[in-house]
């Protein structure tokens, strides 16, 4: 649930649709939170569970067609940023909120050199010289611990490793000091030993430099250890929400329970099979009226089939969407009692 | 990359050779008589000196032995001769034409300049409306632009350039009367009139001809932007805040470009070969005709050293097409 006035991205209602031959696909369905300066929020989900789609939403980085934003309010910097029109969106991309992607062996352009791609945002947004782009373009190689930063300017991005890669990108981000760092699953393309590096580096960046972080990813592990808040997302919805530390020691959603329980332990007996949700995550082809988790619940009622959870509020910073409540182990009465808490 | 350069170039020598030996060993394999038109009424022994004087009387090997020589030794020299107004040739035999007698390499320097104004030209516009077309049918697929072009793309492609050349003298030539059906290979430009009136008489066979060389290489040059409009660096780039224009026309253009560099490269040598049915068609003089009608009257010397110009062009573009794909892609490093 959105709460504080002061937060730096402020997402309500949004709702991405898909147009596909014969019909579509509802990617993201009335998805709201805040995003609060110099916080690291987390974004958890299967494949499919529409957190990347929601992010993109955000900058209209969706190609459209087939993608639509529907509805919804983004507020960044006093504006709506869906009202924008697309030359105030790319004054956004790049100079306000910076973007990581997932694959950084195809997510830079190999023919360029490095410091031309670096220094690209640079020159765009701050109208920088050439000279003074390629300074600052150093100094970020540097920040990101490139060594030999000034020769490696001149280099292609073939001539880079998968981390050193991932961490140009991260320097191509952070170029014009974004308030906001959306980074799309990182670490998932890297191996163990390069993604601790990467999340070393995310740590030590944000002593230095303080924006707020958007964190999507399906591992667990890398949310324990980064993350101050975390949003579970399923089924193009936001299902829970809660500070790191309530979430893994009190997870109120079913889904999230079942997640939780799939990380297999590296103490004690090894388990014979490793532990799974069963069943798939669902398409959605209009809004669901119904959870949409209902089909692989085992806490799953009546109720859940007649109407989809509204998220309530079960702690401070925690809400779920859910009618079961975990406590008394029984539905929840009535929508909206346990806001108290 | 100077390395590769030149490791390409020696290697290339011993390519054309093998292509020169071929390509003679082929013609002397092909049925037909040089002296097929002498009238049956010349009795058998003058026509057996005639054969001596066309040299033909000595040993296929003999014979190729002499064509390199002249090829690659006399005709370079008649070359620096000609250029320095020195006198290195001294009267050495040269490649002498069968059918008019005159030497080989002065028919081809007549003809070249009609071929490379009509059909060079017609690549150069080919390509230059042929890149535009690929990149913007690409970057709205399936508007009605990209509709328009596939279908005119399709036609240019299928409707061979016999069947377009006619239909086009027939509606501007016949019925309009705007140019000439026939190429004037003696017309001079000297003013802005003649100047016009060269403009007019090519004006169609370079239609012709655009159109064909425009489908080919708008449809590669579509494929290869579309090929790279969805990679993850151009989401990157979007990311970044740049404008459209920059996205396109920076960042997807130069990686499309790479391949349809090297097919523009590789088509260069299809130039000099002429377009021999177009040439026919408007009556364009050039090396195409010339080829077409040396084969009908059997003149060896004059087809084997235009197909072997051709040989050694095609060789030639091959290596300026792999040195442009290392000079343009990064990734690729020939050391």
């Amino acid at each position: 649930m959105p709460d504080g006035a002061n937060a730096v991205l402020h997402v309500e209602g949004l709702k991405t649709v898909f147009k596909v031959r014969g019909g579509e696909v509802h990617a993201v369905n009335s998805v709201s939170f805040d995003l609060k300066p110099g916080e690291l929020l987390g974004v958890v989900g299967e494949s499919g569970s529409g957190k990347s789609v929601t992010m993109m939403s955000l900058l209209g980085l969706l190609p459209s067609p087939p993608a639509e934003v529907r509805e919804g309010r983004v507020m960044f910097d006093g504006r709506d940023l869906l009202k924008c029109s697309p030359n105030e969106l790319r004054e956004v991309r790049g100079l306000g909120v910076g973007f990581i992607f997932q694959d950084p062996m195809t997510s830079l352009n190999p023919v360029f050199t490095v410091g031309f791609q670096i220094m690209e945002p640079l020159r765009r947004h701050l109208g920088m010289s050439k000279q003074a782009a390629r300074k600052r373009a150093q100094e970020l190689l540097e920040l990101v611990n490139i060594p030999d930063a000034g020769q490696r300017l001149g280099d292609y991005p073939h001539q880079f490793s998968g981390g050193m890669r991932q961490r140009v990108m991260i320097a191509i981000a952070l170029a014009c000091d974004p308030k906001v760092l959306i980074a799309d699953e990182p670490t998932t393309a890297l191996d163990v030993t390069i993604q601790a590096q990467i999340l070393e580096l995310i740590r030590e960046l944000r002593q230095k430099l303080g924006m707020a972080i958007v964190w999507i990813t399906h591992d667990l592990g890398v949310i324990a250890g980064i993350a101050d808040r975390v949003i579970v997302m399923y089924g193009g919805q936001i299902v829970e929400q809660a500070p790191v530390g309530e979430l893994f020691a009190h997870p109120r959603h079913p889904y999230t329970r079942a997640l939780l329980q799939t990380v297999p332990s590296v103490r004690g007996e090894r388990a014979p099979k490793l532990n799974v949700i069963e069943g798939q995550p669902p398409m959605l082809t209009q809004t669901p009226s119904a959870c949409p988790f209902r089909p692989r619940c085992a806490q799953a009622f009546d109720r859940c089939a007649r109407e989809n959870p509204a998220r309530r509020a079960v702690g401070r910073g925690h809400d779920v969407a859910c009618f079961w409540d975990f406590d008394s182990n029984g539905a929840v009465t009535a929508t909206g009692s346990s806001a108290d808490a | 990359m100077f390395t590769f350069a030149l490791r390409r170039f020696l290697i290339a020598i011993p390519t054309l050779l093998i292509i020169s030996l071929a390509i003679f060993l082929l013609l002397e394999a092909a049925p037909g008589d040089p002296l097929g038109d002498v009238p049956l009424t010349v009795p058998p022994d003058v026509k057996e000196k005639m054969r001596a004087a066309l040299g033909l009387d000595s040993a296929w090997y003999v014979r190729y032995l002499l064509w390199l020589k002249q090829f690659f030794w006399v005709e370079p020299l008649n070359l620096v001769d000609y250029i320095f107004g020195t006198d290195y040739a001294q009267g050495m035999q040269r490649v002498i034409s069968f059918q008019s007698r005159q030497p080989v390499m002065q028919i081809i320097a007549q003809r070249v300049p009609q071929t490379l104004t009509v059909v060079g030209m017609s690549y150069l516009i080919g390509v230059s409306i042929a890149l535009p077309i690929g990149i913007y049918s690409a970057y709205r697929q399936y508007s009605w632009f990209d509709q328009i072009g596939t279908l005119v793309s399709m036609i240019g492609f299928s409707v061979p350039t016999f069947f377009s050349g006619v239909v086009l003298i027939i509606v501007f030539a016949v019925k309009l009367q705007w140019f000439p059906s026939i190429y004037d290979t003696t017309h001079q430009v000297t003013d802005w009139a003649s100047f016009m009136k060269q403009v007019r008489q090519m004006a169609m066979p370079v239609m012709v001809l655009s159109l064909y060389n425009a489908a080919q290489i708008s449809r590669f040059m579509r494929s290869s932007m579309l090929d790279n409009l969805n990679q993850d660096y151009v989401r990157t780039a979007r990311a970044k805040g740049l404008t459209e224009k920059v996205v396109v026309l920076v960042h997807v253009l130069r990686n499309s470009l790479i391949p349809v560099v090297t097919v523009i490269a590789l088509g260069v040598p299809t130039i000099f070969g002429g377009a021999i049915i177009t040439e026919q068609v408007f009556k364009v003089n050039g090396l195409g005709q010339q080829l077409i009608t040396s084969i009908h009257s059997n003149d060896m010397p004059m087809v084997m050293t235009l197909t072997f110009i051709f040989a050694i062009l095609i060789v030639t573009f091959n290596l300026i097409a792999d040195l442009l794909y290392g000079i343009l892609d990064p990734r690729i490093r020939y050391d």
